[in-house]
C-alpha cells in the first residue's frame, strides 16, 4: 500500500456491522447483500489497482426505491457509502472503505427507452457505455463518447468521470452528451434533472453533476443524446522526424478550421512496442508519429483528407500513408488502441497518468519529460489526444523492486506538476479520486477547494457519500459555512460611484 | 436605490461584495443592463455595475481559447474573433430586439449568467457547453477560481458550467476562459413550405436524425415575414460538403416537397432573425420560451390552442417553442399544464412588464425536493443572499 491515506475508520460503524448487514437485508432481499469476506473481494478495488481496501459490506439494489431506503439508513445512521458502476475507474473513484457500504449499481443493467425522433435514449446507468451504441445501431445511430473501455465501463461511471474518448475532440465530453439524470441524494431524496430537452428551469445541476465523481449523489437513470453514424471515416498515418514537427502539425490542422473526429499521438517507445505488439506497419524511424481520421459525408471527408495531407507535408512529415479502405483504417488504429497492453508486455507494470497542458507547450512538456525520465530513473512512453492536449504518459516500472512504485509516483506527479506549470490541468478525463487528491492544491489555492467543498455541503452536509476522494483535506461544514464578515466603510473609498 | 458601485479591478469587486455581505445589503448585478427586463426583477438599495471589469486576457487562436473580463461588451468579443476566422458557435442571442430595446448590447458576463444559446444549441451547445474557467466571487466575498484554458478537464467540481445560467445568484464572474471554433466557410439553407406543423417536426426531427449534420432547425408557422409556413434546416461547413449534405437531404425529404436554398447572405439573415425571434419584436405581447422534447412540440402547441390564441415559433427541431400569447394576461399555469400533460420540459416567461415578473413564476417551478437542493446550493455561495436576491425565485 502507498503513501495516500484514506480516512481513519469509524470504530462504532464497524462493531455494529451485523446489525447494519441485517438492515440492508431488510431493504434488500435475497444475494443482494454481501458480506461474506470472499465474496466481497471482487470489490476491493477498480481499475488503479495498486490501491486496495475490502468494503464494509456490498450491496447490489435493483430498484430506485432500495436505493433510496439504503440511502436514509446509510444517513440517518452516519455510515458511508461508497457507489460503484463497472469498477473501471482509473484514479480510485470507486475505492472501497473499511467502514463503507459499498453500493454497486450493476444491477440497473437495463435500456429504458429509445426515441429516434428526439435522438434520445434513457438507460439505467449500470448499461455499458458501448452498451447504449448496441441498443440503436441497427438504425445507424451511435453513442459518442468513447473511454477506451467502452466495452466494460458503465453509463453511470461516466456521468461520474465526465468520460471523454478519442472523438471527444469533435464530439464532446459527456457532459456535452447527457440530457438528463434521476439520482438519490444521502438523505434517500429522489430528484430529477433535465430529459429529452435542453438546457435548465434553474440552476444547472446536470453539469455539476457530471465528473462529481460520485460524491454528490447515486445516479439511478441517465438521458444521453445519440448521433447518426458519420457516412464514413479516413485515417491518415504520417511520421515526424522530431515531435515539434509533429506538434506544429496538429496546431496547423487546428487553425485551419479542421476538427478531425479524432487525432492521437504518440512517441517513439509508444511506436515501437505497439508495432512489436501488433505489427501494425508503424513506420520505426520517426519520432512521432499521428493517426488523424476525418469523419463525415464523403465528400467532405476526401477534401479534407488532401487539405490535411498539405498541411502534413508543409510540418516535414516523413511518412504520410492514408487509409484506402475500412480495413487499412482500422489497421492504422490496432497499433493506437493496443498501446497500453503493448507498454504492459515491455514492463512488468505501468501508470498511466492523464494530464492535459495547452497544445503549443506539447514539445516543452515532452522535452521536460524526458528530463524528469533521468532524474527518476524510469522510462516513460507517450500517447495522447493530441487533438485536444491530454496526455497519457505510460511510466514504466516494476512493482516488485523496491522503491519502483514510490519512484512511479513521484515522477507521475512530477508530470502532473509540470501540466499545471504550462497551464494546463492534473486530469483530463481520469478523474481525481485518491489518485490525484493530494496533488489538488497544486492546481487550485485553499479557497477554490473551500468553495468545491461547499457544493459537497449543499448534497451530502454529513460527507458520507464517497470521502477521501477529490478533496486532500476534508472540513467540516459547519467550518466551511462561517463568514468572516468585517463591518465598517466601504474599504475602496475611491471606487466610481453614481 | 442609493448608489451605483463601479469596481475596476477583481480586488474592488470582491471588496465591494465583502462590504455588502458585512452590511447584509443586497446587490444587483449588472453589465450594461441590457437583460434588466428578464427574469424576475431585483429591487435592492446598491448595484453592482461590472462594465468597466472589462478586456481581453489572452486570446489564442491555434489553442481555440479565449480568456476575457466579465464586462467585456459580447459584441465587441464576436468581433474579435471573426477577425480570426473564428466565431462563438453556440450563437448566443440578442434580446435586444425582442424586448423592444436597442440590439447589439451586453456583455459576455451577462451572457455566461444567463447561459445563452442560438439555433446551433442543438449541434454546438449553449454557453454551458463552452465554459472552459471561471473567476469569480462568491456571496461570501471570496475569490475562487474554479475549471482551467483546456478543454479536456475533469479536475474537481465542474463550477463554470454550475454558475453558467445562474443569473448571478451563485457568484459574480470576473474573467472567463471559452471555447472558440472555426466559422465555417460556407452555409446554405433547406427550405421546405406550406408544411404543417406536425409535418414541419416530423421533417426537421429526420433531418437531425441524419447524417446531414444539421446546424439549425426551425418551423415558422407564418414563415419570416407572414407567408405560407417555412420548415428551414441549416447546412454549414466546407463548401463541397455543404453542396453534398443538400443533396442527401434532397432525397431523405423527398416526399415533403421540392426544397428552396439560401445562400450565405440570405442564409445569414434568415437564422439571425429566428435566433433574435425578430418576428415577434415591435409588439408587447407576453412571449414564453419552452423547452419541450422536440418531437412532442406540436402536440403541446395544440394543446395550447384549444384555449388559447397563440403565435410560435419552432427552433431546434422543435425542442424550442418561442410562444406570443393574447395580450393581457400571463398564462403561466395553462402553458405550465399543457406542458406536463405533453411530455414536460419547462416554460420561462421572457417579455412581460415589471409588476408581471414579480407575480407570476417567470422560471420553471422545481418539485419541493429539488428546490430545497438548488436553495442549499445558494445557500453555500451567498449565505448573506446578497447576490441578485430574488432574480430567479421569489425570496432567494
Amino acid at each position: 500500500m502507498t503513501a495516500i491515506a484514506m480516512p481513519k475508520p469509524d470504530e462504532a460503524v464497524l462493531a455494529r456491522r451485523m446489525e447494519i448487514v441485517k438492515a440492508l437485508q431488510a431493504i434488500v432481499p435475497g444475494e443482494g447483500v454481501i458480506h461474506d469476506e470472499t465474496e466481497m473481494r471482487p470489490y476491493e478495488t477498480d481499475a488503479l489497482t495498486a490501491y486496495r481496501q475490502m468494503p464494509l459490506i456490498v450491496v447490489l439494489p435493483e430498484t430506485v426505491e432500495q436505493v433510496s431506503r439504503i440511502m436514509k439508513y446509510c444517513h440517518e445512521n452516519d455510515v458511508k457509502v461508497v457507489p460503484r458502476g463497472a469498477g473501471t475507474s482509473l484514479s480510485g473513484g470507486a475505492l472501497p472503505l473499511a467502514d463503507g457500504v459499498l453500493v454497486s449499481m450493476m444491477k440497473f443493467n437495463r435500456v429504458l427507452d429509445i426515441d429516434f425522433a428526439n435522438r434520445a435514449v434513457v438507460v439505467q446507468p449500470g448499461v455499458t457505455n458501448l452498451g447504449i451504441t448496441r441498443a440503436v445501431e441497427h438504425e445507424g445511430f451511435y453513442y459518442a463518447p468513447d473511454p477506451s473501455s467502452q466495452i466494460a465501463c458503465s453509463i453511470g461511471g461516466n456521468i461520474a468521470e465526465n468520460s471523454g474518448g478519442v472523438h471527444c475532440l469533435k464530439y464532446g465530453l459527456t457532459t456535452n452528451n447527457v440530457l438528463g439524470l434521476e439520482m438519490v441524494l444521502m438523505t434517500g431524496e429522489v430528484i430529477r434533472l433535465g430529459g429529452k430537452h435542453l438546457d435548465s428551469e434553474g440552476y444547472d445541476l446536470l453539469g455539476l453533476m457530471t465528473g462529481s465523481e460520485g460524491l454528490l449523489g447515486v445516479v439511478t437513470e441517465v438521458t444521453v443524446r445519440i448521433l447518426q453514424k458519420p457516412e464514413t471515416a479516413r485515417a491518415l498515418l504520417v511520421g515526424f522526424p522530431t515531435s515539434e514537427d509533429g506538434g506544429r502539425c496538429v496546431a496547423d490542422i487546428i487553425g485551419a478550421g479542421i476538427i478531425p473526429g479524432g487525432m492521437e499521438m504518440m512517441d517513439k517507445l509508444a511506436i515501437h512496442a505497439a508495432e512489436d505488439f501488433v505489427h501494425a506497419d508503424y513506420p520505426l524511424d520517426v519520432e512521432a508519429l499521428l493517426i488523424i481520421e476525418l469523419d463525415g459525408p464523403e465528400a467532405e471527408v476526401d477534401y479534407l483528407i488532401g487539405r490535411v495531407e498539405e498541411i502534413a507535408k508543409a510540418n516535414k512529415a516523413s511518412h504520410i500513408r492514408i487509409s484506402e479502405s475500412e480495413e487499412e483504417r482500422m489497421t492504422f488504429w490496432a497499433g493506437r488502441k493496443a498501446a497500453f497492453p503493448a507498454v504492459g508486455r515491455i514492463s512488468p507494470d505501468y501508470l498511466c497518468m492523464d494530464g492535459t497542458i495547452p497544445r503549443r507547450e506539447l514539445p516543452k512538456v515532452l522535452a521536460g519529460m524526458r528530463e524528469l525520465s533521468e532524474k527518476h530513473g524510469l522510462q516513460v512512453a507517450n500517447v495522447f489526444h493530441a487533438g485536444d492536449g491530454n496526455l497519457h504518459p505510460l511510466i514504466l516500472y516494476d512493482a516488485n523492486q523496491p522503491g519502483q512504485l514510490d519512484a512511479a509516483e513521484a515522477f507521475g506527479a512530477d508530470i502532473l506538476r509540470l501540466c499545471v506549470e504550462v497551464g494546463g490541468v492534473l486530469t483530463g478525463e481520469h478523474g481525481v479520486g485518491i489518485e490525484k487528491r493530494d496533488l489538488m492544491p497544486e492546481m487550485f489555492t485553499e479557497d477554490d477547494l473551500k468553495q468545491q467543498q461547499r457544493v459537497k455541503c449543499a448534497f451530502d452536509e454529513k460527507h458520507l457519500l464517497n470521502p477521501g476522494k477529490v478533496f486532500p483535506v476534508l472540513h467540516r461544514c459547519a467550518e466551511l459555512g462561517k463568514m468572516h464578515v468585517h463591518k465598517g466603510q466601504l474599504p475602496f473609498p475611491d471606487i466610481p460611484r453614481f | 436605490m442609493d448608489s451605483i458601485l463601479k469596481p475596476r479591478t477583481a480586488i474592488e469587486t470582491r471588496d465591494a461584495i465583502a462590504w455588502a455581505a458585512a452590511e447584509d445589503t443586497p446587490l444587483e448585478i449588472v453589465g450594461q443592463g441590457s437583460k434588466r427586463d428578464l427574469g424576475r426583477p431585483v429591487q435592492t438599495a446598491h448595484i453592482l455595475d461590472l462594465s468597466d471589469l472589462a478586456g481581453v486576457d489572452v486570446y489564442e487562436p491555434a489553442e481555440l481559447v479565449l480568456t476575457l473580463k466579465a464586462g467585456t461588451p459580447l459584441s465587441e468579443v464576436e468581433k474579435l474573433v471573426a477577425d480570426q476566422g473564428q466565431e462563438l458557435s453556440f450563437e448566443p442571442m440578442d434580446y435586444g430586439p425582442l424586448l423592444g430595446r436597442e440590439a447589439g448590447r451586453g456583455t459576455i458576463g451577462g451572457a455566461f449568467a444567463t447561459n445563452l444559446s442560438g439555433p446551433r444549441r442543438i449541434k454546438a451547445g449553449a454557453f454551458r457547453d463552452h465554459v472552459l474557467g471561471l473567476e469569480a466571487v462568491s456571496g461570501r466575498g471570496e475569490i475562487f477560481n474554479s475549471g482551467g484554458r483546456v478543454v479536456k478537464n475533469v479536475t474537481g467540481y465542474d463550477l463554470p458550467r454550475a454558475l453558467c445560467g445562474s443569473w448571478g445568484t451563485l457568484g459574480v464572474a470576473l474573467s472567463m476562459t471559452i471555447k472558440v471554433n472555426p466559422r465555417p466557410e460556407a452555409t446554405a439553407t433547406f427550405v421546405l413550405e406550406g408544411l404543417s406543423e406536425e409535418q414541419g417536426v416530423e421533417a426537421l426531427c429526420k433531418a437531425m436524425g441524419s447524417s446531414a449534420e444539421v446546424s439549425g432547425a426551425a418551423h415558422l408557422p407564418r414563415g419570416l415575414e407572414g407567408g405560407p409556413s417555412q420548415t428551414l434546416i441549416r447546412l454549414e461547413g466546407f463548401g463541397t460538403s455543404v453542396d453534398y449534405r443538400f443533396k442527401t437531404l434532397e432525397s431523405l425529404l423527398s416526399s415533403y416537397g421540392k426544397p428552396g436554398r439560401l445562400d450565405t447572405d440570405a442564409s445569414g439573415t434568415t437564422w439571425l432573425a429566428i435566433r433574435d425571434v425578430l418576428p415577434f419584436s415591435g409588439r408587447t405581447t407576453p412571449v414564453w420560451r419552452v423547452s419541450v422534447a422536440p418531437a412532442a412540440s406540436p402536440a403541446f402547441v395544440r394543446k395550447l390552442r384549444e384555449s388559447m390564441d397563440i403565435d410560435v415559433i419552432l427552433d431546434w427541431s422543435g425542442g424550442l417553442v418561442w410562444l406570443s400569447c393574447e395580450d393581457g394576461l400571463s398564462h403561466d399555469t395553462q402553458i405550465r399544464r399543457a406542458l406536463s400533460e405533453t411530455g414536460g420540459g419547462h416554460a420561462t416567461l421572457v417579455r412581460a412588464d415589471g409588476a408581471t415578473r414579480v407575480s407570476v413564476p417567470v422560471f420553471e417551478p422545481q418539485p419541493s425536493p429539488l428546490a430545497a437542493l438548488s436553495r442549499r446550493l445558494k445557500d453555500q455561495f451567498d449565505p448573506k443572499g446578497v447576490l441578485n436576491p430574488g432574480r430567479m425565485v421569489a425570496g432567494v
